[in-house]
């Protein structure tokens, strides 16, 4: 048996399709469900699935009772976005039974879209990873090649679109959560502004760094998701009330006498993997000969990012991640306790991964006294120089261009035994995140060989600048074909 | 081994203080600022700190806060932020509470303390700040019987909660007590708390040590203990004195200073407890929250709210003093509560003099305190008050807080323009020369000596003969007697 594919596999494409009653909404969610129940157990993507709420969503867009600019379209979600039904898990033993008692802001904007949900997708534990090799509950695999991971810790959300199982999907960025795994499963993923998006319902892992984002085949895609997704919040200080443009409505026109940057911190990485190279290489070639400028600009203290990063995110989430303690809600050890201290301590000890814990103990470290100066304070002052390098860059380019990361994807287990070398999977996404402006990911190109595998390429634009970025991208994808490219998924 | 005598000590006392806000929500959540009812009603996601919650700024809190903080004299900061303060803790649904850590709301302020013995004191405020309010532990059962593990209730949680910290300006509990007092009536004043001590609205953590010299002339000065959570002004003073003693009696007994640690009070023994030792430094690593942004408080905003406190106590009692002339104590009286002060603007409004107003609002108080209520719930207008003021310029009756005060009674049983009143009481005196001569001549009749006496050069025997006239005939204006027996006696 050959397992079909969607009739409509692209956002864009599938809500045009339902609109214009090509296919209905429920065809098209029973394609899908039909797709994940025959490659669920390869993949590994879901950790909840909504089969029968989907069908009554989108029986219901059928029935002219929901509209909206996503109606009808199967849709996946992270498991880290609380929902008032089923689990929210942020694939962690210590949330494995959480049921939320309301909607993430996003999750209120997607229902109100008419978007249908078909489930949860899955993640490192509480996002710490890039790979989601860190789930408590299993390690999705990357379609193109399902020996490998499909980066993380968004891994269950690119994979589960990579996979045919949904039309897009919603991820969160805190390092390059969204980016990376768009790069290693041949996606579209978007890291908004921080700010642009509410992350009112996003379990936390670092407040200051962490965005919701989309995930799509094609720039289009991304661009209506951002469409729904955006705006300010009054229930996140941290949301801005920056108008919200229709990224779609412009996103044919190319930008007139663009400028991209090349950041040569980026090209001095060690470790690169030469077909990654080769492919930004092409792609930079290829705005070239579409008539853009490419200058040369300097982002000095990219090398302090990944130190930066691994104290700030750690810090807020040894804070953030302090409410899982066994008294108030998530997992409780069933151990016999003398008092309170030991009842926080085995829960805790239970409940979280090694990776979470480790980061759990280097945030508490670095923000205690005697240590917070040497550490949490010098990662900001890092924050601030990195900062100001992209803003004195982009007063010469729109957009810096450069690899998303710098291998295609991994096998999985092969970085398992090494948190440091799982730490350089960020080195080119983790300064977008802590200078707080946007980036995106692409594919430009695929490895050689049997089983090729995407290859990534990020843009980076200033705060607010994703109507230009997300055009920047459409230039390009509209010269290439990359994001036609599926994966092969035959039935074992 | 040498004797230790106290040849004389000075008791240094600071103190923190937490007030609960009156903001009809939680400080940074829409969930219901009540108090009372069922245990965990009063919450929302927030407040419980689930997962993927966040908090926003009450700004109804913070303007409470810089209300409180320009009472008190303090500069308000233009630009502040939020901070986490981590701690595990069952009543504490995050394990941090969203304080303010060095760049408090409030700082540096100044009051003027007046003690009871009328002297000025000021107190030195060295900051105050917004947070939010933990849980509850229970560790026995509602109903109170025992259970053998603890209950939370996070009714509480969230409630903001402004915590004032003053420098060590207080040497007594007197004075540590007056000035909870003072500050119950400020919050009071602004509307900003209800201040129910018997509620918890206000908690007070005396911080205590003393500078002790002794028989050579050398200080020893004590280890600073904090006693916690006190909320009566009662047991915040013998607490206060109590730990200054026990204090001075241990170094005294053993030559020891102490160490810096926290006491409870035991108020069965009337006497504090030692709780813990504080260590070195707390751990809290504080750090500024992510989820919230800077608070900047602007022109506009600031004197926005200076103009809805009005004229504070402070500025009030100073104006009392210097330009109406009244006494410090009776400035102070009318100045501190703010219906009383309003009371006041408006009998001054009526046209009484600044000082016979304050007299009458003397009687005013007097009647209220017998019935235990406010001035302005007597049910006596302030003009009513103006008007027995003008029967005092007038000469038509006397000026007499006694008499006042029966007319207010009066007043409180029927209203009626107060000349009325008097004149049915029979208070209103004669200024008719007629009469007031004529009873001048009886009396110098019948009492030649005391004329004599006058005569002779007593000066003092003219009080005594106006008091004799008065009494012979009731109601007659005291002024026109003695004039009248000036003229005659010449």
């Amino acid at each position: 048996m050959s397992i079909s594919s969607l009739a409509f596999d692209t956002l864009l494409a599938a809500r045009d399709a339902i609109r214009d009653r090509k296919i209905s909404s429920v065809e098209l969610t029973q394609q899908a469900l039909a797709r994940i129940e025959a490659l669920e157990p390869r993949i590994l993507a879901f950790n909840s699935l909504y089969a029968d709420r989907a069908l009554a969503q989108a029986k219901a867009v059928d029935e002219g009772e929901r509209t909206g600019s996503l109606a009808g379209v199967p849709i996946a979600i992270k498991d880290n976005l609380c929902t008032r039904y089923g689990t929210t898990t942020c694939s962690s033993k210590m949330l494995a039974n959480f049921r939320a008692p309301y909607d993430a802001t996003v999750v209120k904007m997607l229902e109100a879209a008419g978007a249908v949900i078909v489930g949860k997708t899955n993640l490192d534990e509480f996002a710490m990873g890039s790979s989601t090799e860190n789930s408590a509950f299993k390690t999705t695999r990357n379609p193109w090649d399902t020996s490998r991971v499909p980066g993380g810790s968004s891994g269950g959300s690119a994979a589960a679109l990579a996979a045919g199982m949904c039309c897009a999907s919603l991820g969160s960025d805190t390092g390059g959560s969204i980016r990376q795994p768009a790069a290693l499963c041949g996606l579209v993923g978007l890291k908004p502004t921080y700010g642009r998006v509410s992350r009112y319902g996003l379990v936390a892992f670092a407040s200051s760094l962490d965005q919701i984002g989309p995930f799509g085949w094609t720039v289009a895609d991304a661009a209506l998701l951002l469409n729904v997704i955006s705006g300010h919040d009054p229930k996140d200080s941290t949301s801005v009330p920056t108008a919200v443009p229709d990224y779609l409505a412009s996103l044919d026109q190319p930008v007139k006498g663009l400028r991209i940057g090349i950041a040569k911190e980026f090209e001095l990485t060690a470790g690169m993997d030469p077909q990654v190279k080769a492919a930004v290489d092409t792609a930079i070639a290829l705005y070239k000969s579409m008539g853009a400028t490419i200058v040369d600009v300097s982002l000095p203290h990219t090398e302090y990012g990944i130190a930066a990063y691994y104290v700030i995110a750690p810090c807020e989430a040894s804070s953030n991640l302090a409410r899982y303690d066994g008294v108030h809600f998530g997992h409780r050890t069933k151990e016999p306790v003398e008092n309170i201290i030991e009842l926080f301590s085995k829960s805790r000890a239970e409940g979280f991964g090694e990776e979470v814990q480790r980061r759990i103990m280097i945030g508490t470290y670095a923000l205690s006294s005697g240590y917070y100066d040497a550490y949490y304070v010098r990662a900001l002052q890092a924050k601030t120089l990195i900062k100001r390098d992209f803003d004195q860059a982009f007063e010469k380019c729109d957009a810096i261009l450069c690899p998303t990361t710098p291998t295609p994807a991994f096998k999985a287990g092969e970085k398992t035994g090494d948190p440091l070398q799982m730490y350089l999977c960020d080195v080119f996404t983790v300064t977008c995140n802590i200078a707080g402006i946007a980036g995106l990911s692409m594919p430009c190109g695929f490895t050689n060989g049997d089983q090729p595998l995407p290859i990534g390429m990020q843009l980076l634009g200033p705060t607010f600048s994703e109507e230009k970025l997300l055009r920047i991208a459409r230039m390009y994808e509209s010269a290439t074909d990359w994001n036609t490219r599926r994966p092969k998924l035959e039935p074992v | 081994m040498s004797e230790r005598i106290c040849k004389s000590f000075k008791i240094l006392v600071g103190m923190e203080i937490h007030v609960q806000l009156a903001t009809k929500s939680k400080m940074f959540t829409g969930a219901a600022n009540g108090f009372g009812g069922e245990p965990n009603t009063q919450v929302d996601p927030v407040v419980l700190g689930l997962p993927g919650t966040l908090p926003v700024m009450n700004k109804k809190a913070v303007e409470y806060s810089i209300k409180v903080g320009l009472a008190l004299g303090c500069q308000i900061a233009r630009q502040c932020k939020w901070d986490r303060k981590s701690y595990y803790y069952p009543d504490l649904p995050k394990n941090y509470q969203i304080s303010q850590y060095d760049l408090p709301l409030c700082s540096t302020g100044m009051y003027d303390l007046i003690l009871k013995d009328g002297r000025v004191k000021s107190i030195r405020i060295r900051r105050a700040h917004l947070e939010e309010d933990a849980g509850k532990l229970m560790h026995e059962a509602p109903g109170g019987y025992a259970i053998d593990w603890s209950i939370v209730d996070l009714n509480r949680a969230g409630t903001p909660l402004l915590e004032i910290v003053t420098e060590p300006d207080f040497e007594s509990g007197e004075e540590v007590a007056a000035f909870g007092q003072e500050l119950q009536k400020i919050v009071q004043y602004l509307g900003v708390s209800e201040a129910q001590m018997q509620m918890g609205h206000m908690r007070f953590e005396p911080n205590i040590n003393v500078h002790i010299t002794d028989q050579n002339g050398i200080v020893h000065k004590t280890a600073i203990t904090e006693i916690k959570n006190l909320n009566s002004f009662s047991v915040l003073q013998r607490a206060t004195d109590y730990e200054a003693q026990r204090q001075i009696r241990q170094w005294q007994d053993t030559g020891s200073l102490g160490k810096k640690s926290t006491y409870g009070w035991d108020e069965v023994h009337g006497r504090t407890f030692h709780q813990r030792d504080k260590e070195e430094a707390n751990e809290y690593r504080y750090f500024p929250d992510p989820d919230l942004v800077p608070v900047h408080v602007d022109d506009l905003w600031l004197s926005n709210l200076k103009l809805e406190i009005g004229e504070l106590p402070t500025a009030r009692r100073k104006r009392y003093v210097e330009v109406l002339g009244l006494k410090e104590k009776d400035a102070a009286i009318l100045a501190t509560d703010r219906e009383t002060g309003d009371f006041f603007e408006a009998v001054l409004a009526g046209g009484a003099p600044a000082p016979r107003a304050s007299t009458l609002m003397e009687a005013l108080r007097e009647l209220a305190n017998d019935t235990g209520q406010s001035v302005s719930k007597l049910g006596v207008s302030p003009q009513r008050i103006a008007e027995i003021a003008k029967l005092v310029t007038d000469n038509k009756i006397a000026a007499s807080k006694e008499i006042a005060k029966k007319i207010v009674s009066a007043l409180v049983e029927k209203d009626a323009p107060a000349e009325e009143t008097a004149k049915q009481l029979g208070l209103l005196q004669s200024s008719d020369t007629g009469e007031v001569d004529a009873a001048i001549d009886a009396l110098l009749a019948t009492n030649p000596p005391a004329m004599a006496d006058y005569q002779g050069g007593k000066q003092a025997a003219l009080g005594s003969l106006v008091g004799m006239v008065m009494k012979s005939v009731r109601g007659l204006n005291p002024k026109l007697v003695q004039e009248g027996l000036k003229k005659r006696l010449g």
